[in-house]
Order: structure tokens, then C-alpha cells, then sequence
């Protein structure tokens, strides 16, 4: 009897472990894997891609709050104007990394917003469809952009993207801070030397010797820390595409932010900016909204934070001083739409940017996000209703031959990176800009031989695989 | 003859994989595959986008001239060879104060616990605010002390010299963990022991380094060992807190790991120096293991 028993009781463990090992195999497939496979093997079916009888178009933007909002006004401006074609947004958080993903993975949406400097990288590695085609079928020329914006969407003399809301840089200053330092708050600083003797003349310490307020630092807001060698007359890529990280104008450029380091004391600087803390830049604490920082370069976005947080600041803008025989010099910046490589409707998609770059739609898009249009023609109408008051300079500053753009370079993320660095090096008294740049040269520059290494690997082996067929 | 499996024990086997077989397919899919994909994308270039192509030893021969490698290895190793030893004491240190009879012990031993319940991003966002060079409670202590020696406090976040023990002192405010083994160790520390001791008059140090070091060493080797991978590993707090750093001065190996697979879309090269972290940090153990089973002693060994 105790033997059938344990046989039984044997039989049973087996049993509910092949019972439990089943059902959570099942839950797993039916759960997890069935409907991974599903999609894959039929993404039309599970993504709905028709809306009430129309062609749905899935466009993935970064934008949220009311630059979001301004762009939903031209979709459903665009969704009225015709009876095919339904652009639905999904606000995207993290965009970059998603669209990878989501490219990688073979089910991109059709249109996504990225910013300019996402596009040679993803471009570079095929994750973009090429829009000259149906750029010039839908009569989009060249000709009718600022220069600079269209050129943000060419990589190596092919169109993969096209500007939505453009941006330039600027001096922003306080002008009571500047009455109170006895200067003209209309005569903004023209040249560097003024810059420097104004910002000396605006910078006020307290009892104890402390930075209180500061009239100018190269540090601050820290966001461009790559690019002040433009100002002087420096670029990071030649015609050829070469790197010129050691480029004459970019260590001008350090010289005058190490001479900052040492003019106002290092230790000092550290201590006033670290007061700032991190991630205050949209909020009432934003330091030049609060008059501790007289001057610095912003861009033609810091209008809506005045306007939200404090807009009783009294403030001008001039374009940034740069070296003698240089002028209007700025760093301009778009985002951007695209089309995924395997996008379902790469047509319908089109027939929307084409939508947004007609004068009129891309003025509505423009005016409620507060900037400026990358288009040559603009109404004066426009210029009229802007609420921006120095609206019209941001858009000169981009018309300027002297507007500089990031190298659409796909090495650019890291460019940057490495060019911040020899920065901080430089601001913390640590090298010489010599010493910094030399060094930056040389990490780009090997990172960019093995990057040709690769390329010649890539070649060798599709040549191979041709050889064998 | 003790590899021989009677055929109940075969079954029980059987019974017991079959039971535990979701979690080891699971685990296969999702942790095994692609610990080996990365050994094989670590000898190509890979992009996510493009298909992989092979290299060679390319990346590693990269990785080994890049001074941004050896740099954020630095920094590592520097970082880990601070906190650890510190970090080690400081929680013995507490837990053998909570071991003693003291009031409130109970209060105590939850006050010290807690800090290590914080999830690292707001310890991250927190200790930006103590440290801040301005407004932060940590200068506004140091500064009216310092001042009479004509000294001023360090600008912790903004100085390369000051980044690294900032982040010590971040990860001393959560040595609760490891201060709780200790305090389980020290308890299993039989009583009789230290009555006999104070029966042949011993003092209270030599009580601590003959009775109680060597019965808690497994505890220590055990903190050890996590400590050593924990900070390697370092990551979440110094890419809130600082990012690089000045100077590059918090730039870790994760971090660099971090930038080139999901910044720069070189997931080849960053599969490499993943796998030059692994080499290191079972070296590292390995070495650890080694010298200290020379101290550590186990009660049941002489059971």
C-alpha cells in the first residue's frame, strides 16, 4: 500500500510540474510571443493604418505643450484641406533612441520630427529615405529656403529632410542691469573688446568678495561650449569634409575663454555658477530671468521663457560680437521631418511635409511656436502679428552668410563631446587651448580613420559575398 | 562515486528542472542570447542599423589606444579603490555600534537603514542640492567653520579634484546594506565566546580582532566581493549628478560604455569595453577570493 501511495504521490508531482510548466509556457507564448511574431509577420493588419475610410499617417514628434499644440493646428489644418490622407502625432519622448528602435525593428512610423543634427548620422546609415525625388515632383526647390536650413537636410548632395520651426543664437542682455552699471542699454556690445569691458563693468560682487551678479561668461549656459571658435573666425570641418578641431579660430576662441577663467578667478566662477544647480534653465530660477547673469548667447526660444516667468525683464538683443572683419555670425539650428526608410506611405507622408512648407502653413507653424520661417518669401503680415519683439534679427542673423551650422558629419554627437571637454580642460587653467585642441584633433581624427577601416571591412565583404554569387 | 545519480535522485532532477524550465528558457532567451551576441558583436561594427560587419580585433585595438578609455578606467579604479576600504568600515563601524546595548537601538539601527532605500535618482538630485557650491547645506556648515583657518570649502560639482570624493561621500550616505549583513554576522557571534574571554581577562581589542573579525570574516568577504562589482559598475548617480564632469573627472567606464552604444550607435565598441569590464571585474574578484580565503574563516569547516 505505501509503495502505490508514493507512486501515486510520484506521479502526481509529475503531473502538476508538467501542468505548471505548460501553463506558464502558453501565458509566455500567448502573452509575449504570439503577438510579437503577429506583428511582425503582419504589421498592416495589427497597425491600423486606415482612419475612418483615409490613409493614416503615424508622424512621431518631440514636441509637447504648445509647440506640440502649434503643430496639431497645422495637422488638422491639413486633415480638413483634403479627404485621402489622416496625419495623426504621437508626442515621442526620447525620440532619437526610439526611432533607431523602431527603424531597427522594421516598423518605423511614416514621419517623424527630428532635430538637424540627428540627420547625417541616421542618414549615413540608411534609416532615412531620400527626398529628391519627390521633393521636385512636388515643385520644393532650394531656391526657397534660407540657404542654411535647407542645407541641414543634405547629406553628401542628397535631401533626406526637410525644416519645420528654424532657430539662431544671440546676445540676450539685461538692459537695467546696464543702466545700473552706467552703460547704454541701447548700445549693446559690436566687438569683442566691448564685450569683455562691458562684462567687466556689469559684474558686481558682494561684501565678501563673491560673484553676485556677472556681466558675461563663456561658460554659461554651457550649451555651446563647442562652437565659440565660429565667433572667431574658426571651423571644425574644412570644404573637403576635413576635421579642423586645431583650427586657428577655435584656439583664438580658448584663448579668450581661458583669459575669462583667469580674469574673474577660477574658484569664484565655479562657486557662482554651481549656485545655478542643474536643470533650472525653464523655471522663474533661470539665471538670467533672476539678473544674475547680465549677457549671454541664447537662442530665439529664451523670448517664451521672459514672457513666462518674468516678463517684466527688461531685455535686448543684439547679434554676438565676433572678431574683427566677421559679422552677423551665428550658430543655426531647425528640426526637421523625415521619412523612415520603410515608412508604408512614404507618399502620403510627403504630401504632408509639402503641406507644412507652403508659405502660409509653415507662417501658422512658425508664429505659434514664436520663431521664425526658414522660408525666403515671408508676409509682412507676419512680421506684423509676431509677438517676438526682435523677432526679425534672429531671422537676419540666419540670412547672413556668417551663419554657421553643427558639421553634418554623422561623427558629430561625438565631436561635440570631445570638443566640450577640451573646454572644460581649458576653462579649468588644466591645458593650454593648444594642448586641448591637439588632443581633440587627434581623437577625432583616429576615431575617423577607423571609422574608414570599417567602410573598407564593409566593401571587402559585400565584394566577397557579390564574388560568390 | 559521487557523481553517480541513483535513479530517484535522476528523477528528482528531472522533476526539479522541469518545475524551474519557464525561468531557464526565459532566462536562456533574454539574458543568455544576448550575452553571447555580444561576444560576436564586439568583434564587428555595428550600428543597429546596418548589419553587422566583421572586424576583427579592431575594436579592441581601438579601445586600447583611446585615452578616453583609460581615462574613464581611471577614474573608475580610483573611484573603487576610495570608497570601498571607507565604505567597508564605515558599516562595520555602525554596525558594531548597534550591536551594543544602547538606547533606542531598534530607532537607530531603522534611522541608519533608511538612506539605503532611496532610489538613485533622487539620492542623485538630492545630494546636487546638499553639495550646491552656493545654497548647499553641506558648505553652509563647512564655509563658518573653515573660516577661521582662512579656508573656504570646496566647490564640489564644479572641481575635478572634488567630483570623486563628492560621490564617496553620496555612496557612504547608503552603506545601510551592507551594514545589515554585518549586524546579522555580529549577532551569530556566539555569546560564550567573549564570557570566556572576560573570564581570562582579555581586553576589549583583542576581543574585537581574535573573536569577532574572524567569526564575521565571511560577512566582510561577502561585502567585498559585492562592493567590488557594485563599483565598477557605478553608473545611475554621477551620470545625474555631474555627467563627464569637469574635466572628464566623473566620466566612468559605464558611462563611456553608455555613450558609445547609444550616443555615438558604435554598439561593437561598446560591447568590447562591456567585455573588458567583465575580464577586469572577474579579475578583480578572482584576486579578492585568493587572498582573503586566507582570513576567512567559516564555523562549519571545523564541524
Amino acid at each position: 500500500m505505501p509503495q502505490l501511495k508514493r507512486k501515486l504521490n510520484n506521479q502526481f508531482i509529475y503531473f502538476s510540474a508538467i501542468v505548471l510548466a505548460g501553463i506558464i509556457t502558453l501565458v509566455v507564448l500567448t502573452a509575449v510571443i504570439l503577438p510579437c511574431l503577429a506583428f511582425d509577420l503582419f504589421p498592416s493588419y495589427f497597425r491600423s493604418d486606415i482612419h475612418e475610410g483615409r490613409i493614416k499617417i503615424e508622424y512621431w514628434e518631440k514636441w509637447t505643450g504648445f509647440e506640440g499644440e502649434a503643430m496639431q493646428k497645422v495637422i488638422d489644418k491639413f486633415n480638413q484641406s483634403q479627404s485621402r490622407i489622416w496625419v495623426e502625432k504621437r508626442p515621442i519622448s526620447r525620440i532619437e533612441q526610439r526611432f533607431l528602435v523602431s527603424v531597427a525593428g522594421k516598423n518605423p512610423p511614416d514621419l517623424a520630427g527630428l532635430q538637424a543634427f540627428m540627420i547625417p548620422n541616421f542618414a549615413e546609415k540608411g534609416a532615412l529615405k531620400s527626398l529628391d525625388e519627390l521633393a521636385s515632383e512636388f515643385n520644393i526647390k532650394k531656391e526657397d529656403y534660407l540657404s542654411v536650413f535647407w542645407d541641414m537636410g543634405v547629406y553628401q548632395n542628397k535631401l533626406y529632410a526637410l525644416p519645420t520651426t528654424p532657430a539662431t543664437l544671440a546676445l540676450h542682455y539685461n538692459k537695467r542691469l546696464f543702466r545700473e552699471a552706467g552703460l547704454d542699454p541701447d548700445k549693446p556690445p559690436r566687438t569683442l573688446d566691448e564685450l569683455d569691458s562691458m562684462a567687466e563693468k556689469l559684474t558686481r560682487y558682494n561684501n565678501k568678495g563673491k560673484i553676485k551678479t556677472i556681466g558675461f561668461t563663456p561658460s554659461y549656459p554651457g550649451w555651446w561650449l563647442w562652437a565659440w571658435g565660429f565667433w572667431f573666425g574658426g571651423r571644425l570641418t574644412d570644404e573637403k569634409g576635413r576635421i579642423t578641431m586645431d583650427d586657428a579660430g577655435n584656439v583664438k576662441s580658448l584663448v579668450w575663454v581661458q583669459n575669462y577663467a583667469r580674469k574673474y578667478g577660477l574658484v569664484r566662477l565655479q562657486e557662482f555658477e554651481g549656485g545655478f544647480g542643474r536643470l533650472l534653465f525653464a523655471s522663474p530660477q533661470n539665471p538670467f530671468l533672476t539678473e544674475q547673469v547680465a549677457m549671454e548667447l541664447q537662442g530665439v526660444w529664451m523670448f517664451n521663457f521672459i514672457d513666462k516667468y518674468n516678463p517684466k525683464l527688461e531685455w535686448g538683443v543684439a547679434p554676438f560680437p565676433a572678431v574683427e572683419g566677421l559679422e552677423n555670425v551665428t550658430l543655426a539650428d531647425c528640426d526637421d521631418l523625415v521619412i523612415p526608410t520603410d515608412a508604408p506611405h512614404p507618399r502620403e507622408a510627403f504630401e504632408f511635409i509639402s503641406f507644412v512648407q507652403q508659405q502660409e502653413n509653415m507662417e501658422l507653424l512658425c508664429m505659434e511656436q514664436r520663431k521664425f520661417s526658414p522660408l525666403k518669401k515671408v508676409s509682412e503680415d507676419f512680421w506684423i502679428k509676431h509677438p517676438h519683439p526682435y523677432i526679425k534679427l534672429f531671422y537676419e542673423l540666419a540670412e547672413s552668410p556668417n551663419a554657421k551650422t553643427q558639421p553634418m558629419i554623422p561623427m558629430f554627437q561625438q565631436m561635440r563631446e570631445e570638443m566640450n571637454s577640451a573646454f572644460s580642460e581649458v576653462w579649468l587653467l588644466k591645458k593650454t587651448p593648444e594642448q586641448a585642441l591637439e588632443r581633440v584633433q587627434n581623437r577625432i581624427h583616429r576615431a575617423w580613420e577607423s571609422q574608414k577601416r570599417v567602410e573598407e571591412a564593409k566593401s571587402k565583404s559585400q565584394n566577397s559575398r557579390l564574388g560568390k554569387k | 562515486m559521487i557523481f553517480k545519480i541513483s535513479h530517484a535522485e535522476f528523477c528528482n532532477i528531472k522533476k526539479g528542472l522541469l518545475f524551474i524550465s519557464p525561468w531557464i528558457i526565459g532566462m536562456a532567451l533574454f539574458v543568455g542570447y544576448p550575452i553571447v551576441a555580444s561576444i560576436y558583436y564586439s568583434f564587428t561594427d555595428f550600428s543597429v542599423l546596418l548589419p553587422p560587419v566583421g572586424i576583427g580585433f579592431q575594436n579592441y585595438s581601438d579601445l586600447l589606444k583611446d585615452d578616453l578609455f583609460w581615462k574613464s578606467l581611471n577614474n573608475t579604479l580610483l573611484y573603487a579603490a576610495i570608497s570601498l576600504p571607507l565604505g567597508l568600515g564605515l558599516s562595520l563601524f555602525l554596525a558594531l555600534f548597534l550591536n551594543q546595548p544602547i538606547k533606542f537601538r531598534d530607532g537607530f539601527r531603522a534611522v541608519y537603514f533608511l538612506p539605503s532605500l532611496v532610489p538613485l535618482i533622487p539620492l542623485a538630485i538630492l545630494w546636487q542640492w546638499i553639495f550646491n557650491s552656493r545654497f548647499g547645506i553641506l558648505n553652509g556648515i563647512l564655509n563658518p567653520l573653515l573660516q577661521p583657518l582662512q579656508a573656504s570649502a570646496p566647490n564640489w560639482l564644479e572641481d575635478p579634484m572634488w567630483t570623486k570624493p563628492a560621490l564617496v561621500l553620496t555612496r557612504l550616505w547608503g552603506v545601510g546594506a551592507s551594514m545589515i549583513i554585518f549586524l546579522a554576522a555580529l549577532q551569530e557571534v556566539p555569546k560564550e565566546l567573549y564570557e570566556s574571554a572576560e573570564i581570562d581577562g582579555v581586553t576589549h581589542w583583542r576581543k574585537f580582532f581574535n573573536i569577532t573579525l574572524p567569526l564575521i570574516s565571511p560577512a566582510i568577504y561577502f561585502n567585498l566581493i559585492v562592493g567590488i562589482i557594485a563599483s565598477l559598475q557605478f553608473f545611475a548617480v554621477p551620470f545625474v549628478m555631474l555627467g563627464r564632469g569637469p574635466a572628464d573627472s566623473s566620466y566612468f567606464f559605464t558611462m563611456y560604455i553608455y555613450d558609445a552604444a547609444f550616443k555615438y550607435l558604435r554598439m561593437g565598441y561598446a560591447s568590447a569595453m562591456a567585455w573588458l569590464m567583465f575580464i577586469l571585474t572577474l579579475v578583480l574578484t578572482i584576486l579578492a577570493s585568493r587572498v582573503s580565503s586566507r582570513f576567512v574563516h567559516y564555523e562549519t569547516d571545523n564541524l
